[in-house]
């Protein structure tokens, strides 16, 4: 079985963003990077899928400009076999993500895709599905759990109501939840190994699709500050407050 | 040309995330409402202010089922929406693809026909934007909005298609619990990892229950076992705006924040005067939860506020 990784290059989830004062977006200069944490959890359950002898290829692939290589080296040095960069500086919106993705399903024709459910920079929680529909392939999103069968996937989401077991035949693409396995840290030799493997640089024009955004973002602001409140002294004066704000409260 | 929105249904009933998305709706146009449920739930649906029409399918979970049902209707309305649930998320998305449209999801405020503001980086950004194509599918976060007024009597429509998914459905996990719905709760108890175990999430629950609340977990707490997943807060959990949010021991990391933004106001209680949930919090109570919790919880049933 092969599969297909998409993986994006993200400000560190530790990172406190900024908005730049002039409302044009989020300070991304000299902020620190990283794979999206829901890509590291779909890479780790490709590695973990080879590892059971069950995947014989994990190919990874990111678009972003150039510096997205560090992510793709991230995931070669946890197991992925080889990456592909699709290269553009443009900021692209996720239906143009999900266009570019299922050219390069297209040419690869991996069995399985596997993506983050969302990223945690715009936090669209989009491409998979979209990805799933151009390339009109069962989709299982918010992945807790995989198991596979032969050709079937039996996978666990995480629903509002809890959570749901859906099979699903392959060719399928699958988005990662936090809590589907731990990603790994790689050790040393794993990174220096993963400077040999093959990546291959693609420019996103090469792929023949419009990526003209539809959107137009006209400004970008913080949220409204929570002014500072006050500190009481024991459970029975917070009990008093409390009921106070019962009270107060609108029926709905 | 109207608005085609999604129903939210659970288990079979519509949730009362459906009442706050057709509130949301009803600014952009009249609203047909597609219930791919029991009739009951339809019967429910039309009962909601601004609903013109309401549009009842064959039962449908999936994802790629719901999204082939919608892209049938979609030729007749401008505007195509859901909530911001799991549900919404699964299938707008791919219904966009399909319609060849970019969606714009998790919207919290509605400017105009084509104008919306969406919060960006676990909220800490709100990002207001035009969306220029000539049809739009869109989310709502529910907590955002009030819901519909009742006493409408929309007709209901039964729409004759079959609708085949891919996938298979084999077991719905559900959480089984008396408690309301974590998503529009008025009040919301939220318990973390210091919590410690399952068994002492009871003085969780236990304060809910004095108040009449939902029960909110971090992420921690969930990732421990000490709390089902449903329960849990954030970025990656649930969206809510209660009037009144008990954080206990709970820290404040940033991606539980993500998902309290919209509170009314935040009562915390954490042993440490220094965590960054202390800091946004409208009342602090500085101290050990398994003292403070039993006390508040037999001072709050002493004075009957429940219900
Ligand atoms: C990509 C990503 C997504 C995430 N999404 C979410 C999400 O959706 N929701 C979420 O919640 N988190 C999320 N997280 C995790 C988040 O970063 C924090 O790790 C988590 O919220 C911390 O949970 P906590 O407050 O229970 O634990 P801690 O941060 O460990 O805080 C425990 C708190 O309890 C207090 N305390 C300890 N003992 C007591 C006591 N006896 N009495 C009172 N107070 C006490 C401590 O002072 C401390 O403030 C996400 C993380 C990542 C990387």
């Amino acid at each position: 079985m092969k599969i297909l990784v998409a993986v994006k290059r993200v400000v560190d989830h530790n990172v406190r963003i900024r908005v730049r004062p002039d409302g044009s977006g989020v300070e991304t200069n000299g902020v620190r990077m990283s794979m999206n944490p829901f890509c590291k959890h779909a890479v780790e359950a490709a590695v973990q899928l080879a590892e059971a002898g069950q995947a014989s290829e994990i190919v990874v692939v990111s678009i972003g400009p150039k510096a997205s290589n560090d992510v793709i080296l991230t995931a070669l040095a946890m197991g992925a076999h080889r990456g592909i960069l699709v290269e553009t500086d443009a900021a692209l919106e996720t239906l143009a993500i999900a266009k570019l993705l299922a050219k390069v399903v297209d040419e690869e024709q991996p069995d399985l895709v596997l993506l983050g459910k969302q990223a945690v920079d715009d936090d669209s929680n989009h491409v998979g599905q979209m990805l799933a529909a151009l390339t009109n392939r069962p989709q299982a999103t918010f992945a807790s759990e995989i198991k596979l069968d032969g050709h079937t996937l039996e996978v666990t989401r995480e629903v509002d109501y809890g959570r749901e077991t859906i099979d699903l035949a392959l060719p399928a693409i699958v988005t990662a939840d936090l809590r589907l396995n731990t990603p790994r840290n790689a050790a040393l030799p794993m990174v220096m190994k993963a400077r040999s493997k093959p990546l291959a640089v693609r420019p996103a024009a090469e792929f023949g699709v419009d990526l003209t955004p539809r959107l137009v973002v006209e400004s970008v602001a913080p949220p409204a500050e929570r002014a500072a409140g006050t500190t009481v002294a024991s459970a029975i004066d917070l009990a008093d407050i409390i009921v106070a704000d019962v009270n107060e409260m609108e029926a709905i | 040309m109207g608005v085609l929105v999604l129903a939210e249904l659970d288990n079979g009933t519509l949730s009362p995330a459906t009442a706050r998305v057709v509130a949301a709706a009803a600014k952009l146009g009249a609203i047909d409402l597609l219930v791919a449920g029991p009739r009951a739930a339809a019967e429910a649906g039309a009962t909601l202010a601004g609903v013109a029409k309401v549009i009842l399918a064959t039962e449908t979970v999936l994802a790629d089922g719901l999204a082939n049902l919608l892209a049938g209707l979609a030729p007749g309305y401008e505007h195509i929406a859901a909530a911001a649930s799991t549900t919404g998320k699964d299938v707008m998305p791919r219904l966009a693809a399909q319609l060849d449209i970019q969606p714009v999801t998790d919207i919290v405020a509605i400017l105009g026909a084509n104008r919306f503001t969406r919060p960006i980086y676990a909220g800490n950004a709100l990002q207001t934007l035009t969306d220029a194509q000539a049809r739009h599918v869109l989310t709502f976060r529910a907590s955002a909005f009030r819901p519909a007024a009742g006493g409408n009597a929309a007709p209901i429509e039964t729409l004759d298609a079959t609708v085949a998914s891919a996938a298979r459905f084999i077991a719905a996990h559900r959480t089984e619990s008396d408690i309301p719905d974590l998503a529009t709760a008025q009040i919301v108890v939220g318990g973390g990892v210091s919590v410690g175990s399952a068994e002492g999430f009871k003085l969780i629950e236990a304060l809910g229950r004095s108040l009449g609340a939902a029960i909110g977990a971090t992420r921690a707490a969930v990732d421990a076992g000490y709390a089902p997943n449903d329960w849990q807060v954030g970025q990656t959990g649930k969206i809510i705006a209660p009037d009144l949010y008990i954080a206990v021991g709970i820290s404040g990391a940033l991606q539980h924040i993500a998902g309290i933004q919209g509170a009314k106001k935040i009562i915390a209680i954490n042993t440490d005067a220094e965590a960054p949930i202390v800091k946004i919090a409208d009342v602090a109570l500085i101290g050990d939860l398994f003292d403070i919790l039993p006390q508040l919880t037999a001072e709050l049933e002493k004075r009957g506020l429940k219900g």
